[in-house]
């Protein structure tokens, strides 16, 4: 047991530069294959987190251009929406890192005039940033959509109410629009998260390399299969960690499920209930 | 190809292109996408006969058989697809593999798994080591094909088992009323009638399949994403066709490749839909 805790200290931050260089090799045990593993969810989540976070935002301003009867704003967010939902985002991956490879490697400069920026393109061959601008473009696409969806299924009565009682411009949206969207579109987009969760695993299949062998849990799953020829241990133990890290996100989001129905009578408010008849990916 | 391709070195322009684009290895990539399309007609019924195995034993009145199915169309919500593409073709292979040793080798004592090796005895290995080389293809491809069946079927079972549940309780009791057994209801009554509540589901569910069919390259088959790698790296002077980095085009290709048939398969599932919903009770019926 202690040697598991030696273990934990020694790759326990493994996947983000810290600890032990060297990759267990021979004599492999479960202990070193749970807490490695463990250690490469962090790039999971750290993936998932921002571009949910960065995601949910733009996917409003797509939802709403795409909305718009401006064509000017509504045909460039129907055609971001259509590319990123229609092609897939292992092929996403790929053709954004080769196109960022192909940009000059030590940036190029902006003259605006008055000053000079230099534009930094080094660092977007790195799965850090590269892959992690790929998912935020993918997710906002797909939230946007959903988020379009429930847009136009705003009752009208809500926004006849908001004029009755002289609400207007960005108050209107805040105050009446923006919560019974978030409301109705709640259940799918917590689909959406989980997906975006399991979607983190294709990032270092696709050409962004595992800088000194620094990848996610998928990453040192497949390494551990390769060097043990038995994928029936690494295989499953991904697999936990993504159980509960699914149920986490179930738990949380149904929080603010909570939150987003408090107002509505109790009969009519709803538990989440996700839609899994109908997947919208 | 052409009779001015011998000596591509000395040809330039469209004609040099039209060369580049009829070499051996560029025929092979143009086959891999006859292989997407050959890999999504057979995962889409196999899919659909797990998911519909499934979503019925979901429903089964033997608990066992109940929490399996229900585990099933469970699991796929919890655990990423890519894990089951990388864990069931090797599980399967080494499931197989074990079995014949078993069976063939029953002579040789020594364990199976020494270490970090997997030793079979030869006559025991799939495929076997004089197999040819389309053999290997055709195994590694069913395996593959196996792995879409099963992550696809529970996506499908979600779908068939909402849309059983979804006909309504007084068709059954009718069903009931007028004697029929407990499979006549299901055969005559459930079944034809869930269609039309799968059919969004099961629409989506395409567009799902298609958008999950370059993860090929992870199983090792030489498929579209294989050959934009291979064609598109750097080929320097001792090629025949020398260029630089144009791995960016050929994924851009592939891009444009899937777009055309989401879109293509979008409008046909919607004509479908409209079609199917034509003299139903909801709201899409009535206004048409």
């Amino acid at each position: 047991m202690s040697s598991c805790f030696q273990t934990l200290s020694d790759y326990g931050l493994r996947s983000i530069g810290y600890g032990e260089r060297l990759l267990p090799k021979a004599d492999i045990t479960l202990c070193e294959q749970f807490v490695l593993i463990g250690s490469g969810m962090i790039w999971n989540i750290y993936f998932a987190i921002l571009a949910l976070l960065l995601g949910f935002f733009f996917a409003t301003v797509l939802a709403l251009g795409k909305n718009s009867n401006l064509s000017l704003f509504s045909a460039p967010c129907r055609l971001f929406i259509f590319i990123f939902r229609g092609s897939p985002l292992f092929i996403q991956f790929f053709f954004a890192y080769d196109l960022f490879v192909l940009l000059p490697r030590l940036g190029f400069d902006i003259d605006l005039g008055f000053l000079v920026v230099t534009v930094e393109t080094r660092w977007l061959t790195k799965a850090w940033l590269g892959a992690l601008i790929v998912l935020f473009f993918n997710t906002s696409a797909y939230a946007g959509e959903i988020f379009y969806g429930a847009l136009r299924a705003v009752p009208s009565q809500d926004l006849e109410s908001a004029d009755a009682f002289g609400f207007t411009g960005i108050k209107k949206f805040r105050r009446i629009i923006w919560p019974t969207m978030l409301r109705l579109a709640w259940p799918s987009y917590t689909n959406e998260a989980i997906f975006m969760f399991h979607a983190t695993t294709l990032v270092f299949f696709t050409g962004f390399p595992a800088w000194q062998q620094k990848g996610d849990a998928i990453y040192y799953a497949s390494y551990f299969a390769d060097k043990t020829f038995n994928p029936f241990v690494p295989y499953p133990i991904v697999g936990f960690y993504f159980i509960l890290l699914t149920l986490l996100i179930i738990g949380l989001f149904g929080l603010i499920n909570r939150r987003l129905n408090k107002h509505l009578p109790s009969n009519e408010r709803k538990r989440l209930r996700f839609n899994k008849y109908n997947l919208i990916r | 190809m052409f009779s001015y391709c011998v000596d591509p070195k000395t040809i330039e322009g469209l004609m040099w292109l039209s060369c580049y684009v009829t070499t051996a290895k560029h025929m092979s990539f143009y086959f891999s996408f006859l292989v997407v399309m050959g890999l999504l007609s057979l995962a889409a019924p196999l899919a659909m006969a797990f998911g519909f195995a499934g979503a019925t034993a979901s429903r089964s009145s033997f608990k066992i058989i109940r929490s399996l199915g229900k585990g099933y169309l469970a699991m796929i919500r919890g655990i990423p697809d890519i894990v089951f593409f990388l864990f069931i073709p090797i599980a399967l292979d080494q499931a197989f593999e074990y079995l014949r040793h078993k069976v063939l080798c029953s002579d040789v004592t020594e364990p199976i798994r020494q270490g970090n090796d997997f030793v079979v005895c030869a006559a025991a290995k799939l495929p076997l080591n004089t197999a040819s080389e389309w053999v290997h293809d055709i195994y590694g491809f069913s395996l593959a094909l196996l792995a879409f069946g099963f992550v696809f079927g529970a996506f499908a079972g979600n779908v068939l088992s909402g849309a059983m549940a979804a006909v309504p309780k007084s068709q059954i009791e009718t069903g009931e009323a007028y004697g029929l057994s407990q499979s006549q209801i299901f055969r005559r009554i459930l079944i034809p009638q869930m269609w039309i509540y799968a059919l969004p589901g099961l629409s989506n569910l395409w567009m799902i399949l298609i958008k999950a069919t370059p993860l090929l390259f992870l199983l090792g088959i030489e498929d579209i994403v294989y050959w934009a790698k291979e064609l598109g790296g750097i080929k320097t002077g001792v090629y025949e066709y020398p260029h630089p980095d144009w791995r960016a085009w050929y994924f851009g290709v592939l891009m444009i490749f899937y777009l055309s048939l989401t879109y293509l398969s979008q409008s046909v599932l919607d004509k479908i839909s409209a079609r199917l919903s034509q003299g139903q009770a909801t709201m899409a019926g009535k206004a048409g």
